[in-house]
C-alpha cells in the first residue's frame, strides 16, 4: 500500500505521494491514514466543477485535482482576470480547498502554470518557457532522455525545430509542446451541451429566499421570451439552475410539448415543477446567481389566433399535458401506438404524450364483430385456478381471486404463437390459447391456456389476461 | 295557504337563477341512442355537467368503465382527445387499459390521453386542470377504491369546472358507495349476459345500467343496453336466450374461431 495524498504538515516531515505505508509509519509513528476514496474524489471535483458554471458556462473536468474553465469574455464581469482569480480562489477558500490558479491562452499551458511554476515571470509566454520539462507530464524515460540531451526548461525544447524533436521522444512529445506553447489550437470540452440560449441573473448578496428567487426566475423568462421573440423561435426544453452561495448547485427543468416563449406558461410550468419537487428547494446560505438555458430552439412564428378558436383549444391541451406531464411525471402522461407484434401485452407502445408529434394510425376493428379484445389487460396476466376442465376447450368453472365463476357461453381458440424467431432469454416459448369467456352472471374474461396439451405441456396452466367491458 | 303555489313558482325560478342556466337546451344534451331511454331522460343526459358512474360489485369494473368509455363517446364531438385520469392502485388492480381494446368500443386510441396519479389528491388535482381545458371531448377520472378525499366539494368543484368548460367529466367509481355529490345523474352499472352469436358465443358487451340518481328528472330507473361499438350507440338488447339471426357474410370467420 502506498500513500494516494498527503496533507501540508505531512509534507513538510518529508513524506509524499507514492511512499510505501510501512515506510511513511516508520517516518511518522502517529500517521493518521484514511482509504483513499477515487468515486469522492469525482465526486467533489464534478460537484465544484457544478459551482465553478457560476464564472463560465465552460467547465472541463482536468481530473484528478483540477478544473478548466474558459473565461474568454467572462472576466469583465468579475474586474478583469485579476479579480476572477481572486473571486474564484476567495469562494473556494471558504471550503477548506487551497486552489491554485493560472491563465494561459491555452488549457495545457494553464494546466502546467498551476502546477510547475516556481518563479514569477514577466508575461504568460516565458513563464512557459521557464517551466522545467517535467511540466510536460512526459513518460521518466522520455524525460531523463531529455535531461541528457541538456534539454531542461519548455523553453530550451521550443528552440529546437520540431522535426527534430520528433524521431527522439516521439510525435506524441511535439503534438503536446505544441499546445502547450499555443501554437497548435487546444479547446475545453464542455461537461454538457451548451444551451442555444442563456439569460442570468446574479445577486450582490445571497438570497435565501425562495419566493424572490422565482421572482428573478419570473423576470429571466420575460428575457428569454424577448430574445426568443427577435430570433422568431421558441423553447422546447428550459433548464434553470440556481448556484447556492456554498457551491451547491440545484437543477429545474421543465419540458414543453409545442415550442414556446410565454413567460406566463413558463411561470406556471416552473411553479408546478418546484411544487412537484420530492425534496424542495432548500436556500442554505442563499443563492447568489440564477442562469436560465433554453436547450432546444424550434421555430415558433408569431400566431394570430383563429376566429373559430382551433388553435386556441390545440395550445390549451398543450398547455394541459405539459402540466400533467410536469405535476405528475414525464412517462405518467401516455398516448398509445400500435407495434406490429401479436403477443398482446406487447401490442401497444406506450409513449410519454409531452413528446407529441407521433402519427398513429390505429386500424379500425372488424364491424358487426364484438370486442376480441379487453379494455383492460393484465401484465403481467394472473393464474386462475380451473375447477373443472373440458379437452380442447376453456374450463367450465374456474377460480380466480376468490370467486368462482361458471362459464355460460365461449368462443375460441384464437391460438397465439410464441414469436420464435426472438426467444426472449431463458424463458420458454410456449403457445397460448385465447378464449373469450363469458360467466352466468354476464362477466367477460379473457383466458388463455398456456402450452399445448401433450405437446408442450402434460398439464397447461391457465391465465387471466384481460376483462371485457 | 292560496299563495303557496306562486311563493313556490317563485322559489323555483330563485333557485333556478342560483343554479345558473339549470334547464339544459338540447344542443348541450348528448342522446344514449335508445329512444325509450332519451325519453325518460328528457331528451338525452346534459353535456359538460359531472356524470357518475358507479359499478354494482367491484367485479363488474370492466363493465363500468366500459359503460363510462361509452359515454364520453356519445358525450365528444369526435376527434376531440379523451382525458382518462386514473390512480395507481387501479392500474394495478384492474389491469392497465388496453388500446386495442379501447378500439373494439369505438374509441380511437390515438384520441386517448392516459394519466396515472400517485393518489387520489394529485388525481383529483390533475382531474380538475383536465375539465376546465376545452380542448378536450371528455374526461373520466378513476379514483381507486372509496377515496376519502372525493367529498361533495370536491364534485362540486369538478361540476362547476365543467359547466364553464363544456367538457363532461365522468367520475367513475369501481369498487366505492356512493355518497353525497353534485353530479347530474348517478348511474350502476352491471355486467349482463350477452345475446348470444353464433354456436352459442359471446356477443356485444350487454350492460344492466341503473340509473339511480338525475338531478331535475325521474331516477331508480334500469335498463338492459347494448353497446353497438359500429355505430357508437346503445341499442335495448333483446330479451335474454333470444338468439339473433346470423347476419350474412359474418358466419365463415365467427364459425372459423369458434371451431
Amino acid at each position: 500500500m502506498r500513500l494516494a495524498a498527503v496533507d501540508p504538515e505531512a509534507l513538510s516531515l518529508g513524506l509524499s505521494p507514492g511512499l510505501t505505508l510501512a515506510d511513511a509509519r516508520a517516518y511518522v509513528t502517529q500517521l493518521l491514514v484514511f482509504d483513499h476514496d477515487e468515486g469522492a474524489d469525482q465526486r467533489l471535483l464534478e460537484r465544484l466543477a457544478d459551482g465553478c458554471e457560476r464564472w463560465s458556462p465552460i467547465v472541463a473536468l482536468d481530473p484528478p485535482d483540477g478544473l478548466l474553465l474558459d473565461i474568454t469574455g467572462c472576466a469583465h464581469l468579475f474586474g478583469g482576470e485579476a479579480g476572477l482569480g481572486e473571486d474564484v480562489e476567495r469562494t473556494l477558500d471558504r471550503f477548506g480547498l487551497t486552489v491554485r490558479t493560472a491563465l494561459a491562452y491555452a488549457p495545457e499551458a494553464a494546466h502546467a502554470l498551476a502546477r510547475y511554476q516556481t518563479r514569477p515571470a514577466p508575461d504568460e509566454e516565458s513563464a512557459v518557457r521557464r517551466l522545467a520539462v517535467a511540466a510536460l507530464e512526459l513518460d521518466p524515460e522520455i524525460e531523463t532522455g531529455m535531461r541528457r540531451a541538456g534539454l531542461r526548461t519548455v523553453g530550451d525544447l521550443a528552440a529546437r525545430p520540431p522535426a527534430l524533436l520528433a524521431p527522439r521522444f516521439g510525435q506524441a512529445t511535439v503534438d503536446h509542446l505544441a499546445r502547450l506553447l499555443g501554437r497548435r489550437d487546444s479547446r475545453l470540452t464542455p461537461r454538457r451541451p451548451l444551451p442555444a440560449l442563456l439569460v442570468e441573473r446574479r445577486f450582490a448578496e445571497p438570497v435565501a429566499h425562495v419566493e424572490t428567487m422565482l421572482g428573478a426566475l419570473t423576470e429571466l423568462m420575460a428575457e428569454a421570451a424577448t430574445a426568443l421573440d427577435a430570433r422568431g423561435s421558441g423553447g422546447r426544453r428550459f433548464a434553470a439552475r440556481f448556484f447556492r452561495s456554498d457551491s451547491e448547485v440545484r437543477d429545474i427543468a421543465v419540458e414543453t410539448g409545442l415550442p414556446t416563449r410565454d413567460p406566463a406558461v413558463l411561470d406556471r410550468l416552473f411553479r408546478e415543477r418546484i411544487d412537484a419537487l420530492v425534496d424542495p428547494i432548500d436556500p442554505g446560505f442563499g443563492f447568489d446567481l440564477i442562469r436560465l438555458g433554453v436547450a432546444r430552439l424550434e421555430s415558433l412564428a408569431p400566431s394570430q389566433l383563429k376566429l373559430e378558436g382551433g388553435t386556441v383549444a390545440e395550445a390549451e391541451l398543450a398547455g394541459l399535458i405539459d402540466r400533467l406531464s410536469i405535476r405528475l411525471g414525464r412517462n405518467r402522461v401516455r398516448r398509445f401506438a400500435p407495434r406490429d407484434t401479436h403477443i398482446p401485452e406487447q401490442a401497444v407502445l406506450a409513449f410519454p404524450a409531452i413528446e407529441g408529434g407521433r402519427s398513429t394510425l390505429w386500424e379500425p376493428p372488424p364491424s358487426g364483430e364484438p370486442p376480441l379484445r379487453p379494455i383492460h389487460l393484465f401484465d403481467p396476466p394472473q393464474p386462475i385456478t380451473v375447477l373443472a376442465e373440458i379437452p380442447d376447450g376453456p374450463p367450465r368453472r374456474f377460480r380466480w381471486r376468490q370467486t368462482q365463476h361458471e362459464v355460460a357461453r365461449f368462443e375460441g381458440p384464437e391460438r397465439i404463437a410464441p414469436e420464435w424467431w426472438k426467444p426472449p432469454p431463458g424463458k420458454e416459448c410456449l403457445t397460448r390459447d385465447y378464449y373469450r369467456v363469458e360467466d352466468v352472471r354476464g362477466r367477460r374474461f379473457w383466458i388463455f391456456r398456456h402450452g399445448l396439451y401433450g405437446r408442450e405441456r402434460a398439464h397447461p396452466d391457465w391465465f387471466m389476461h384481460g376483462l371485457f367491458a | 295557504m292560496r299563495e303557496s303555489p306562486f311563493s313556490l313558482a317563485a322559489l323555483k325560478r330563485h333557485i333556478a337563477s342560483i343554479e345558473g342556466h339549470s334547464q339544459a337546451r338540447s344542443d348541450q344534451l348528448f342522446t344514449l341512442g335508445v329512444e325509450a331511454i332519451d325519453a325518460k331522460l328528457g331528451g338525452g343526459l346534459a353535456k359538460g355537467r359531472l356524470h357518475e358512474v358507479f359499478a354494482t360489485e367491484p367485479e363488474d369494473g370492466a363493465s363500468a368503465a366500459g359503460f363510462a368509455m361509452m359515454l364520453a363517446l356519445r358525450a365528444s364531438e369526435r376527434m376531440k382527445p379523451i382525458l382518462w385520469l386514473r390512480q395507481d392502485g387501479a392500474e394495478k388492480r384492474d389491469g392497465r387499459l388496453h388500446a386495442p381494446g379501447v378500439a373494439e368500443i369505438g374509441l380511437d386510441p390515438a384520441r386517448l390521453i392516459l394519466a396515472v396519479a400517485g393518489d387520489a389528491a394529485l388525481l383529483l388535482k390533475a382531474a380538475n386542470d383536465g375539465v376546465r381545458c376545452a380542448g378536450l371531448g371528455a374526461v373520466v377520472i378513476e379514483p381507486y377504491r372509496a377515496a376519502r378525499a372525493i367529498d361533495l366539494t370536491v364534485s362540486r368543484r369538478l361540476a362547476l369546472s365543467a359547466e364553464q368548460s363544456g367538457v363532461t367529466a365522468l367520475l367513475l367509481r369501481t369498487d366505492a358507495d356512493p355518497a353525497p355529490s353534485a353530479a347530474r345523474t348517478r348511474w350502476s352499472v352491471k355486467a349482463a349476459a350477452s345475446t348470444a352469436l353464433f354456436a352459442d358465443t359471446p356477443g356485444m358487451p350487454a350492460l344492466d345500467i341503473n340509473m339511480l340518481r338525475h338531478r331535475g328528472g325521474p331516477d331508480g330507473l334500469a335498463w338492459r343496453v347494448e353497446w353497438n361499438r359500429d355505430q357508437r350507440s346503445f341499442r335495448e338488447a333483446p330479451f335474454p336466450g333470444v338468439v339473433l339471426p346470423l347476419p350474412v357474410g359474418r358466419s365463415a370467420a365467427a364459425g372459423a374461431r369458434a371451431a
